[in-house]
């Protein structure tokens, strides 16, 4: 009895924290709509900040509590400069591109923590005045924690009067609802909405400020708080605050007592509430559908034709090169470009439903790991040969895109988004903590191509054709019927139905479809390495389809393809130039981002119309 | 037998009833208008029709078959085309390629995965748009056509299903009034030609006098009127409420 | 008071506008009248500066405002009422006449909430109510009241009478009776001509985005072959 009580005490504390973090990224997307994955950053850069003002003040109550007041409002300021040099030019763009760009922005962060404060774990002081513990049936229970507890319901009723009885948080609201309008009655939103995102990002600030005494302040804070705050908003329903405060604590309970009952699936009970929960509420706990949404894009997508002549030409002149070539390449460079051709049967699988769906996918990796793990299995206990593992490799990863897209692809948006990283998620957990079956961490070795494909070279072409071959089909598909349906669905859904589309069936085929590609990609992938891990799976590698789909442009079929390319040719010189790759990838994507807002495909496609008038 | 039936229909939205009890019927062949003042439940009534909302009570019929409460892709497959108040159609496609999968659908060829559509339908497409004078547009992307035009390629796509019913929600809105006249004209003498049920909605009040061949009259949800045009031009309850007359005058 | 010479717009590649010409003095009332679709919303839009101006000078007290961000325009003491009403729903009564909230120019008495519950009785009641749970004619009324909590000098007003019951329009035309009186200068769009009649001293006729006739109220009910030329009797 008394250690429950201790552990949701406990739960609460991580709760509360949780909900400092949520709170910044909630009030950030309600306003502005943009997904800001920079949070986590902001996060971590509050306890780096905070760290250094602690350790560096006069200890005591004023070194400490200035330390961290400081840090959350230097954070704030990073909000500003990032909101008026980066944000405020992008409030328009489609709401990948957004994300796209925030991405940049953490990679960037990244990389000047790393400068700044180094790769060592740093430990800071603990509170003065809250080092004891008090005594609570008989079990003692920090102070400090005590503290957090009471700190989120403080934050959360602050923030509501802010919103709702001052006149800053009536315009606010008002913005939120329609900007236009607000505008037009002489309410300057853009002024508003740089003081919204300087309240979000120190919100974040201090959450991170807060956790220097509880924990080390390290550079992986940002992705892994990023994640949770992500859940606890969606859960809770973009942009409502007490949304966010119920998640937190839900989410900050099921933690503290999922480890007592489950240990074994700790990782996936997170996702899996938020899997539940947003396939009974669409729209999370206390989330409304979004009305009068802004456009995605400015204008309408463009029209899919032909692909012009010297596309075509280039095109063909590459594939020659990667024909012809190779037999001269060393066996470095054989597996770069398989691994490019690989990549862009991925990058290619997304764009079918990012770009004609109109679907966003955060966790287009589940599927390329399940097709490596789906060879890998059989290999390693079916003993299949490689033909077999990379039949095995497309039907797992269609089948579990057929379970998983039928319920991801019933909702929009974010959500959908947020539903997909669910998934992917649940099955890196399961990959990483069915120790058993998948070897967990250590993966599984010695998946070895068939004895006539162990060559590099040969591999190489299998790899070659299987992919392009793949790609082509895709690309077929988009001009065929069922791909025009499948744009027709995300011109106009009212349309498409009033003309007997089955919008659902043909968003949900095309998932799995895209799932097919991408297994058959893992597949070719497991093989090419010898071995398959958890990280296949992981968040980074959907970051890494997403950019590469992103970086080419959504609105042209050659996109996802110079996507590919561009993003590992350029990820390869990089880190091969540098330490700092991530610093310069990160500045590269920004400014991508600023001045290339269609994609590299996108923006020559732009030159080519404008040199040769349209068709 | 009629081509479509409401019978009794109601629709209330948050406690506020917009349509209490609504029954009518559209022959084939004629040019049915539904005339009202706004917020009187026009579109609701319209949406109700083809499978857009559902009905809270009523029934609707389709040559005599029960369709109340079918979505609307499965009410398209009755043979019914659609026309929306704000035009719909596909933004990133060619007015021609909007026809063409009009046309697929109708042909139910519309999960292909292999021949190109370009290559499909292509020839009746063409006719269609032609027929409508639309032929030197085919070629244009929906995204940047000017209104007018939209109106008529949703015209287009709602004909390519071979409809024995039309419901058109304010077909003339943001045109020109000789395009307007020519449009409905057009419309008539399809109608006539093909045996087409035809339902309309308009403010516009040459248009419902000069082209429809009976005229309802809703208000606050209820019927309030119906008959010939000119019957219900000098009925004194309709220029009350809508056409308006002494005081308060509406319209030119 | 607002002089706009020129203004042309354009939506993609289609002019939405044409060299759109006209002028509202103090305390004038000027109707522009046209069909749906001829560009009236546009021109009023446009002069907000909400839809981009691609040609033509828009002159307000003496300054020009081509090219302005909406809220700066707002805040020189124009007004802007949508046909859409555009009510924040989530917002009470009493918020959505916070947010419009501006100070007065020097010399000019400010609008308070009372005052404007004077003028539209209707709205005292409903104080706490949120905008989303008002009907038609009571949002059409909060609309007006909520652009001139910002003491505009001169207010754009897009067909108010569209879609309202021809009792609440009598209220309205009284409304803006009153307001005239008040000093205040008026541009309103209607399609409603009798309504246009009731209030305005001038009237403009646009259509396919061009002025075609200007004169006032009385000379327009004289030239019948103008009405029915461009306004369709």
């Amino acid at each position: 009895m008394e250690t429950l009580v201790l552990q949701a005490l406990s739960g609460l504390a991580s709760a509360s924290s949780l909900f400092l973090v949520a709170s910044g990224l909630t009030v950030i997307f309600g306003v502005s709509r943009i997904v800001n994955f920079a949070h986590g950053s902001f996060y971590m850069l509050g306890a780096y900040l905070a760290w250094t003002l602690v350790t560096s003040l006069p200890r005591g109550h004023l070194g400490f509590w200035g330390g961290v007041i400081g840090a959350a409002l230097g954070v704030g300021l990073v909000g500003l400069v990032v909101e008026v040099l980066l944000l405020r030019r992008i409030y328009r763009a489609p709401e990948l591109f957004q994300l796209l760009a925030t991405f940049g922005v953490v990679l960037i962060v990244q990389d000047l923590a790393l400068l700044a404060w180094g790769a060592q774990d740093l430990l800071g002081p603990r509170a003065p005045g809250l080092r004891g513990s008090t005594g609570i049936l008989g079990m003692r229970f920090p102070d400090y924690e005590l503290f957090l507890i009471v700190v989120g319901p403080v934050v959360l009723g602050l923030l509501l009067l802010l919103f709702h009885r001052t006149r800053w948080g009536t315009l606010v609201r008002a913005a939120t609802a329609d900007r236009e309008m607000a505008a037009a009655l002489g309410v300057n939103q853009r002024l508003l909405f740089t003081s919204v995102f300087v309240l979000g990002s120190l919100l974040a600030g201090l959450g991170g400020a807060l956790q220097v005494p509880r924990e080390s302040v390290n550079l992986h804070m940002d992705l892994s708080i990023i994640v949770q705050a992500f859940v606890v908003v969606v859960v809770g329903g973009l942009g409502s605050l007490t949304g966010a405060a119920l998640a937190a604590l839900l989410i900050g309970e099921l933690h503290a007592f999922g480890i007592l009952v489950l240990p074994k699936i700790t990782l996936v009970l997170v996702f899996l509430v938020m899997a539940v929960v947003l396939v009974l509420r669409p729209h999370g706990l206390l989330g409304r559908p979004q009305d009068r949404a802004q456009p995605a894009t400015g204008g309408a997508e463009p029209v899919i034709g032909p692909a012009p002549r010297p596309l075509l030409r280039l095109g063909a002149a590459a594939l020659l090169a990667a024909v012809v070539l190779p037999p001269f390449a060393g066996d470095y460079a054989l597996s770069v470009l398989t691994e490019i051709a690989i990549l862009i049967l991925f990058a290619a699988s997304l764009h079918l439903i990012m770009g004609p769906g109109g679907m966003a996918s955060f966790g287009h990796a589940a599927y390329f790991g399940m097709g490596a793990y789906g060879a890998a299995l059989a290999a390693k206990w079916l003993a299949a040969p490689m033909e077999l593992g990379l039949a095995v490799a497309p039907l797992a990863a269609g089948l579990f895109g057929l379970v998983f897209g039928w319920f991801c692809v019933r909702l929009s948006g974010v959500y959908s988004a947020m539903l997909t990283l669910a998934f992917a998620q649940i099955t890196w957990s399961v990959a990483f903590q069915w120790v058993e079956l998948t070897g967990g961490d250590n993966g599984i070795l010695g998946v070895w191509p068939a004895a006539w494909a162990t060559p590099k070279l040969v591999y190489y072409y299998l790899t070659l054709t299987l992919c392009i071959g793949a790609t082509l089909l895709l690309r077929r598909v988009i001009h065929a019927p069922f791909g025009y349906a499948l744009r027709a669905q995300r011109d106009s859904a009212l349309r498409a139905e009033a003309i007997g589309i089955d919008a659902f069936r043909t968003r949900w085929l095309a998932f799995a479809l895209a799932a097919v590609m991408a297994g058959l990609a893992g597949g070719l992938f497991a093989y090419a390495k010898g071995s398959v891990f958890p990280t296949f799976l992981d968040i980074p590698r959907s970051v890494d389809a997403l950019l590469m789909v992103l970086l080419g442009g959504v609105q042209t079929l050659s996109g996802p393809i110079i996507g590919a390319i561009a993003y590992t040719g350029l990820q390869e010189q990089l880190v091969r130039l540098t330490d700092l790759w991530r610093l310069l990838l990160g500045g590269v994507i920004v400014a991508l981002v600023l001045f290339f807002p269609q994609g590299l495909a996108g923006a020559a496609r732009a030159r080519w119309e404008t040199r040769h008038g349209d068709a | 037998m009629a081509t479509l039936e409401a019978e009794a229909l109601r629709k209330s939205f948050g406690g506020i009833e917009a349509v209490r009890g609504v029954s009518f019927a559209v022959q084939p062949g004629e040019m049915l208008a539904l005339i009202g003042p706004n917020g009187a439940g026009k579109s609701t009534c319209f949406n109700m029709l083809n499978g857009q909302l559902r009905p809270d009570a009523g029934r609707v019929r389709l040559a005599g078959r029960d369709i109340t409460g079918l979505a609307p892709r499965q009410v398209w497959r009755l043979g019914v085309g659609r026309t929306f108040q704000v035009t719909a159609t596909f933004g990133s496609m060619t007015v021609l390629e909007n026809v063409q999968m009009a046309l697929l659908s109708h042909h139910r060829r519309l999960g292909g995965l292999w021949t190109p559509v370009r290559r499909m339908d292509r020839a009746p497409a063409e006719a269609l748009l032609a027929r409508l004078g639309m032929a030197e547009q085919a070629g244009r992307p929906c995204g940047i056509l000017a209104y007018g035009d939209l109106k008529r390629v949703e015209l287009a796509v709602a004909l390519a299903n071979d409809p024995r019913l039309l419901l058109m929600d304010e077909p003339t809105a943001g045109m020109a009034p000789p395009e307007r006249a020519a449009l409905m004209a057009l419309t008539a003498s399809l109608a006539r030609e093909r045996n087409i049920a035809v339902l309309f909605t308009e403010h516009d009040m040459d248009v419902v006098f000069s082209h429809a061949s009976r005229v309802l009259v809703l208000d606050r949800g209820t019927l309030i009127a119906e008959g010939a045009p000119a019957e219900v031009r000098a009925n004194p309850r309709v220029r009350q409420v809508y056409l308006g007359s002494g005081a308060m005058q509406g319209g030119y | 008071m607002l002089r706009v010479t020129g203004l042309s717009a354009h939506y993609g590649r289609a002019h939405i506008l044409d060299g759109v010409a006209l002028e509202v003095g103090p305390g004038e009332v000027v109707v522009l009248l046209g069909r749906n679709g001829a560009g009236k919303s546009t021109t009023l839009k446009a002069i907000m500066g909400l839809v981009p101006p691609s040609a033509g000078s828009l002159r307000f007290l003496g300054r020009e405002i081509a090219g302005r961000e909406p809220f700066e325009i707002a805040r020189l003491g124009l007004g802007y009422v949508p046909e859409e009403r555009r009510i924040f729903h989530d917002l009470t009564v009493m918020e959505n006449l916070e947010v419009g909230r501006r100070p007065a120019p020097a010399g000019m008495r400010p609008w308070t909430p009372e005052r404007l519950f004077a003028l539209f009785p209707g709205l005292g009641a409903l104080r706490d109510r949120p905008g989303g749970r008002m009907s038609g004619g009571e949002q059409q009324m909060l609309t007006i009241a909520r652009t001139l909590m910002g003491n505009p000098r001169l207010i754009l007003l897009d067909e108010p009478s569209e879609g309202l019951a021809p009792v609440v329009v009598e209220r309205m035309a009284e409304a803006l009776r009153a307001l005239k009186a008040d000093g205040l200068s008026i541009l309103l769009s209607e399609q409603n001509l009798h309504f246009a009649r009731q209030v305005g001293d001038r009237a403009t006729i646009i259509e396919k985005g061009r002025i075609r006739w200007s004169g006032a109220i009385p000379e327009l009910m004289a030239a019948e072959a103008v009405r029915e030329q461009y306004l369709s009797v």
